[in-house]
């Protein structure tokens, strides 16, 4: 210990994220357990009057993944987010029901479906494929090697459904693909990619797309030829997203762009530029495609007679509409409404019908679950040190919220309705899979932002062999405060240097020879480093 | 990188304020308005969806909701369908609701002002919104003396206790069975509905209080009668002019009594004896001598051309006011344009057994919460004075007279004094009139007032009287309540 130890207190606080806090996580996990099976006793009990037939096997099956989930991070990802995974299961656990209980409505009417087995079947895949990611991903910074790749598999995904014999034409959308028995959405998954493409593209090319470029109104452009692969990548996803008649997926993507752009350049201009060229797309398809149109009027006319009883009309929406306003402030309960009156209560209107059964309360809870998940992603963004990551963690997590805000915004009126799914609780295996790995991405990476020393350092080579580029770290601000302050030291009693077990095996295996290689500012542990909040 | 980011966050914490707020909006600030909308099949579903409360006669539920498996919930089932329809009404998904069903729908449903407490006691507990039971005024065993009596010849009778207005009996034939339109298979409840409509007689009339109003006839000698007395210058003994026929004036035609019958050998009678035999020459002078307005305004006096809700709605009786003569002539007796429902004709009645003071008829007793709790309770209420104590009194005993030894003679039940009025009132040309019966008993402490119409003399058809088809009926149906 040395002498400034005696500063140990306020520091201790501020540093205090820095533990595993995989405690706090099980807690919350058990609260998100309970949301979750609570709910779906509650449905099975109101509806039918006793539990599924195969409740504790499936309960089970739930408790078993979150177990898993937590062991995992425990060995694999001891530093990640505490508070990411509950939200996520807890969302997903509430999904669950609400899918179970449109089943049980559905099994009086005239086509019986049972969505709510694939779903639960579905959630096992892609909980494990994220812990997969969070296993065999040792250090997001790999993912930098694969940019380009990342740039076709994303294309290649996108373009998937125009091929004859595996696309798929569902519901007038021909954004499906089918692999043997299973129909996927291969965009959901594209998204991934774009993200690390984008990441991998934006932070080599951070410098000049910054600084250069000619000035138009005011406005300070970057060269064309920096954007050039990134401007490709984006117009044939929205070419070829347009020419599947998936304006939402468009519209995801193009979020996605905007806000990484912003984040490496720092330039509101991009924003601007965005939103005009947002603009005027959104004018031209509207004026140009019919189907585009119908949208316009539907979200602007949406209770006039004829747009209602039109077909493609308003009665959806409305109807949606109808159901939040039945729910009111406390909602008619699990099991009391009538989410089913709307076509697809259990995907694109799974909003409208947990609005009705849970009311305002409800709803603002699970925006508020939403916030906090995206919000640790940011954090997560903020707290790790090397640019591709706060570029990857960035991107990801405002996916999810920009994702949620056109799904919810179209269906509540803020926007015209676009087919998106609402991450983690609209019923869709493709979903699914491609919000959960975005998930154990953010895991990955969270991991990285918290812990406190032996951790890969800015500068270091991944290992893949990639050269983080030295300018970014002078883009950081944070640190550039840190290698300000070299005498922060630690300040906890016992410093976190033995994670137990495998994890610590993993530095000792992969990391320290790149380290000592490469690192350029070789400090003692620092974990005030790290502190997001400096 | 750090900068961007945060205001990243910024961005995506006013994003979700949008969602916040645009979903505050729907649940809370335009809820009222969704939920009313004509489009929104929530409204009706909701609305079924309630457990609705029981209706319930002589401490039995005639009409119950019970648990189905559909999105109704529940399903309206009514246990004596046809013998309470009048009363009870149906509840239909597809044909919305009529009687008892639609006049207490809020009080049933739960939504009732009274019912806030209810509301907020189950809102807290959790529990969903619950109806509450309607238990009505009415008498099974008049009610079922009454359906009896009528058979199935085309009719109504209303039994009302004279003191409080409360109604022992209403009942309407044909009757028809609620449940037919109650199910939910709408294909059906449609099919059922068409069948009723056409159906001979239309069952789905309520002729005791809103069917096609009747010409009350001789039945309306009462309200001349009061008119008489109330007027000061006659007494039931008073002489008056009883021609074997009045000619009309202007016309070649003359007003004839029943069958042509001469009233009296000396062409005067007194007013008692002229309602015991029930002359219509006698009355119609009479109506001609208390001139149009005091006929009109005595009417008005037992509540014709007055709005009546008990608590259904029920279809004014009238007295149109005439310059014609002619036309007064025949409103004395109750011909011509007067028009009268049974209720009406029931309510005149029982006020003569009041005493002269009407009393608000009324059908809900006790409105009770789902715990049994005493919600509204009804108090019997005065709404005029008809007709003085006196007059009251002086027409008692004319009515007793009618029965003894008058045209009402198959009403007497032994043991009983029992006063009333019959009457045959002609209607269409070539139809066999309507039998008309109206009373109560006992004479000097009445326990119950009636009114019994079969149309076209039911299956007597033109040898029909008052007296032959609708009295045996009023006797039924008065001996029920006293026996009971």
């Amino acid at each position: 210990m040395s002498a400034s130890a005696v500063a140990a207190p306020p520091r201790a606080t501020t540093s205090a994220p820095a533990r595993p806090r995989r405690g706090a996580e099980l807690m919350l996990l058990v609260v998100a357990l309970a949301v979750g099976i609570g709910a779906y006793a509650l449905v099975s009990i109101r509806v039918v009057d006793s539990l599924p037939a195969d409740f504790w096997a499936q309960v089970t099956g739930f408790v078993a993944v979150a177990v898993v989930a937590h062991l995992v991070l425990r060995f694999r990802a001891p530093y990640a987010d505490q508070v990411i995974l509950p939200v996520t299961l807890g969302l997903n656990g509430i999904g669950l029901a609400m899918i179970y209980r449109l089943d049980l409505a559905s099994q009086k009417g005239l086509k019986p479906h049972d969505l709510a087995g694939r779903q639960l079947e579905w959630t096992a895949i892609a909980v494990l494929a994220a812990l997969a990611v969070v296993w065999f991903l040792r250090d997001h910074r790999a993912l930098r090697r694969y940019t380009y790749i990342a740039m076709l598999v994303g294309l290649g995904l996108v373009m998937l459904p125009l091929i004859p014999h595996v696309g798929r034409t569902i519901n007038g959308a021909h954004i499906w693909v089918a692999i043997g028995p299973l129909s996927l959405q291969p965009a959901e998954l594209a998204k991934i990619a774009f993200a690390i493409f984008f990441a991998g593209y934006l932070v080599t090319h951070q410098e000049t797309l910054a600084v250069a470029g000619p000035k138009v109104l005011g406005l300070q452009l970057p060269r064309l030829r920096d954007l050039g692969p990134i401007l490709v990548v984006w117009a044939v996803s929205i070419v070829v997203l347009v020419a599947e008649t998936d304006l939402g997926t468009s519209l995801l993507f193009f979020g996605l762009f905007v806000a990484m752009l912003y984040i490496a350049t720092q330039r509101v201009s991009w924003v601007f530029i965005g939103l005009v060229l947002m603009g005027v797309g959104a004018g031209f398809a509207a004026t140009a495609f019919p189907h585009v149109q119908v949208r316009f009027q539907i979200w602007l006319h949406a209770f006039d007679t004829d747009v209602f009883n039109g077909s493609p009309g308003s009665g959806q929406l409305v109807r949606g509409l109808y159901g939040l306003a039945n729910g009111g402030l406390f909602g008619t309960g699990w099991g009391n409404g009538y989410p089913s009156l709307v076509s697809y209560a259990f995907s694109d209107f799974i909003y409208t019908s947990l609005g009705e059964e849970l009311g305002l309360t409800g709803m603002l809870a699970i925006l508020l679950l939403y916030l906090i998940l995206v919000q640790r992603g940011l954090r997560t963004a903020i707290g790790v040190r090397d640019g591709f990551g706060k570029l990857l963690a960035a991107g990801l997590a405002f996916t999810m919220a920009w994702q949620l805000f056109v799904v919810v915004g179209g269906v509540t009126r803020l926007i015209p309705l676009t087919g998106l799914t609402m991450p983690f609780v609209a019923q869709g295996g493709s979903s699914l899979l491609a919000n959960w790995l975005v998930v154990g991405l953010l895991l990955r990476i969270s991991d990285s932002a918290r812990r406190p020393s032996a951790a890969p350092e800015r500068g270091s080579v991944a290992p893949g062999g990639i050269h983080v580029a030295p300018e970014q770290d002078a883009a950081d601000p944070g640190a550039a405060r840190a290698t300000d302050e070299p005498t922060v030291v630690v300040t906890r009693p016992t410093p976190p240097p033995a994670p137990p077990g495998p994890s610590d095996a993993r530095h000792t295996t992969d990391d320290p020879p790149d380290e000592s290689a490469r690192s350029t500012v070789k400090r003692p542990p620092a974990p005030g480093e790290e502190d997001p909040r400096a | 990188m750090n900068v961007p980011i945060r205001r990243l966050a910024t961005v995506v914490l006013v994003m979700m304020l949008a969602l916040m707020a645009a979903t505050t909006y729907y649940q809370y600030f335009r809820a009222g308005e969704l939920n009313t909308d004509g489009r929104n099949v929530r409204t009706i579903y909701r609305e079924y969806g309630v457990f609705r409360g029981p209706i319930v006669v002589g401490g039995t539920s005639v009409a119950v909701s019970d648990p189905v498996d559909d999105p109704f919930k529940y399903l309206r089932s009514y246990s004596k369908g046809s013998l309470y329809a009048p009363v009870t009404g149906f509840y239909s998904v597809t044909f919305g609701r009529t009687q008892i069903e639609d006049s207490e729908d809020d009080v049933l449903n739960g939504s009732a002002d009274e019912l806030w407490m209810q509301r907020v006691k189950q809102s807290l507990t959790g529990q969903q919104q619950q109806g509450s039971s309607v238990e009505l005024t009415i008498d099974p065993k008049a009610q079922a003396a009454a359906a009896k009596g009528l058979g199935d010849q085309r009719g109504a009778v209303v039994a009302i206790e004279p003191s409080t207005g409360k109604i022992l009996a209403l009942y309407s034939s044909p009757s028809f069975d609620p449940n037919l339109l109650a199910a939910h298979d709408t294909k059906k409840v449609n099919e059922n509905y068409q069948k009723l409509l056409n159906a001979s007689g239309s069952p789905l009339t309520n002729r005791a209080i809103a069917g096609d109003t009747y010409p009350p006839g001789s039945t309306f000698k009462l309200v001349t009668s009061a008119a008489a007395l109330e007027n000061g210058d006659y007494s039931p003994d008073t002489q008056i002019d009883a021609p074997n026929e009045l000619p009309y004036p202007n016309s070649s035609k003359a007003l004839q009594n029943y069958g042509g019958e001469v009233c009296s050998p000396t062409g005067k009678m007194s007013l008692e004896a002229a309602l015991e035999m029930s002359c219509n020459t006698a009355f119609a002078q009479l109506g001609l001598d208390l001139g149009d307005d005091a006929l009109v305004s005595q009417a008005k006096k037992f509540g014709f051309d007055t709005d009546l809700s008990v608590p259904m709605t029920v279809t004014q009786s009238h007295v149109p006011p005439t310059d014609d003569k002619a036309q007064t002539m025949r409103t004395a007796i109750g011909q011509g344009d007067v028009t009268a429902t049974p209720m009406q004709i029931a309510m005149i009645s029982a006020t003569i057994a009041n005493g002269g003071r009407e009393m608000q008829p009324y059908l809900v007793q006790t409105v009770r919460d789902p715990d049994l709790k005493v919600v509204s309770e009804a108090e019997p209420q005065e709404l005029r004075e008809s007709v003085s104590t006196s007059t009251a009194r002086q027409l008692t005993d004319m009515m007793i007279g009618v029965v003894q030894s008058g045209t009402g003679t198959p009403a007497q039940i032994p043991g009983v004094e029992v006063a009333g009025k019959t009457g045959t009132a002609e209607n269409a040309a070539g139809q066999a009139p309507h039998a008309w019966f109206t009373g109560f008993a006992p004479a000097d402490d009445p326990k119950v007032a009636v009114a019994v119409i079969v149309e076209h003399g039911g299956s007597a058809t033109s040898e029909a009287t008052g007296g032959t088809v609708a009295a045996p009926i009023a006797k039924a149906v008065i001996q029920a309540v006293l026996g009971g």
